[in-house]
């Protein structure tokens, strides 16, 4: 009974923190204004939606991986399947947290659209490298 | 012995250990949150050690157990002096390091007479039994520190981006791993918690580290406000 009260315990808090830690990630990003190219590319001319981001994430796959990134771009996209659930099922019943899921949702594809941003100047980088060699 | 997806994992999280160190490094960091590398340069060292005597006397080896739980409770101890350490930076401008500390060390005390008391009545092999128990308890006693540093922050509107994800990849590291004791009792014989799951959940805490380390410079701020999931 005590395993169990802590386990409950334990995942709440995890969900709390988990979700808290993906927010201070895209909270860090969010302040980066994306490149006219990447904005044509993913046709995000008039803001991101939640609808953008499977399309800019299969974008991101297309390019070389940074190393610096993975592990926030994998921790993204697990928040915006938690967050799609949530879409799915609470806010049917709960009204209000539809436009909270949808804002998130249109936040995580804001990031993935940074993260990509990020890789198409790092793989120009790498590629002016291989040039001046 | 270990499998080859084992070894994989922790040799991955051994890796990652050496790259929070040396990214601290890069990023001119080591001095500023010396308890958090030094706790990752001891779990290397531990990583290391337990790699020799696994290879020497076995798995199921006296020496192995041995090494294991109590290399093990020396890590948490050391995790929870970087969690303090946290602490320290978060209420750096009330300048209350010392009250900290002397908490802390109070704190540390109380869970290990708790322990004590606990395991007391086992017939045999007390220090051992004291061992593991402090290790648990001490996890549980870092989660709930976790939270409440959580709570401070947003309630102080600290703005460090650096320090804020420090202290939330601590909250899910800690989290994760009450889950997974939880999960141990209820289970005992599920191999797959122990065997993997536990040394995988072991590896996002360097890497989120290493990330935070690297990506965000110590001036670089955010707004609290956003990181609520409940809006402000």
């Amino acid at each position: 009974m005590m395993a169990v009260g802590i386990l409950l315990l334990s995942l709440a808090a995890l969900l709390q923190f988990f979700a808290s830690y993906c927010r201070s990630l895209i909270a860090a990003s969010s302040k980066q204004a994306l490149s006219p190219e990447v904005k044509d590319v993913t046709g995000l001319t008039k803001g991101a939606s939640g609808e953008d981001f499977a399309r800019v994430i299969q974008l991101l796959h297309l390019c070389p991986e940074r190393p610096e990134d993975r592990s926030s771009v994998q921790a993204i996209a697990a928040y915006f399947r938690m967050i799609s659930f949530l879409r799915a099922t609470l806010a049917r019943v709960v009204p209000s947290i539809r436009a909270w899921t949808e804002f998130e949702r249109a936040q995580c594809a804001y990031f993935a659209a940074v993260a990509l941003d990020r890789r198409i100047a790092f793989s120009r980088d790498m590629l002016a490298q291989q040039m001046d060699t | 012995m270990p499998g080859p997806l084992g070894y994989t994992i922790w040799f991955l999280g051994a890796l990652l250990e050496v790259s929070v160190v040396v990214c601290a490094i890069a990023r001119h960091s080591l001095r500023r949150y010396l308890f958090l590398n030094l706790y990752m340069a001891a779990s290397f060292l531990v990583s290391v050690g337990r790699y020799q005597i696994l290879n020497h006397f076995g798995l199921k080896s006296t020496e192995y157990t041995y090494f294991y739980f109590y290399s093990d409770v020396l890590l948490t101890i050391c995790l929870y002096f970087a969690l303090i350490n946290l602490y320290v930076h978060v209420f750096d401008e009330m300048k209350v390091a010392t009250m900290v500390r002397r908490t802390a060390v109070l704190l540390l005390a109380g869970t290990a007479i708790f322990s004590y008391f606990v395991v007391e009545q086992s017939s045999g092999r007390i220090l051992t039994h004291f061992v593991i128990e402090l290790s648990q308890n001490l996890y549980f006693v870092g989660l709930v520190l976790t939270y409440l540093l959580w709570g401070a922050i947003l309630k102080l509107r600290e703005t460090r981006t650096r320090l804020i994800q420090l202290v939330l990849s601590l909250g899910v590291y800690f989290s994760v791993f009450a889950a997974t004791l939880a999960l141990g009792n209820l289970y005992p014989n599920l191999q797959l918690v122990w065997g993997y799951l536990a040394p995988l959940f072991g590896c996002l805490l360097p890497l989120s580290w290493a990330y935070a380390f690297w990506n965000h410079p110590e001036e670089s701020r955010l707004s609290t406000a956003s990181l609520a999931v409940i809006p402000r």
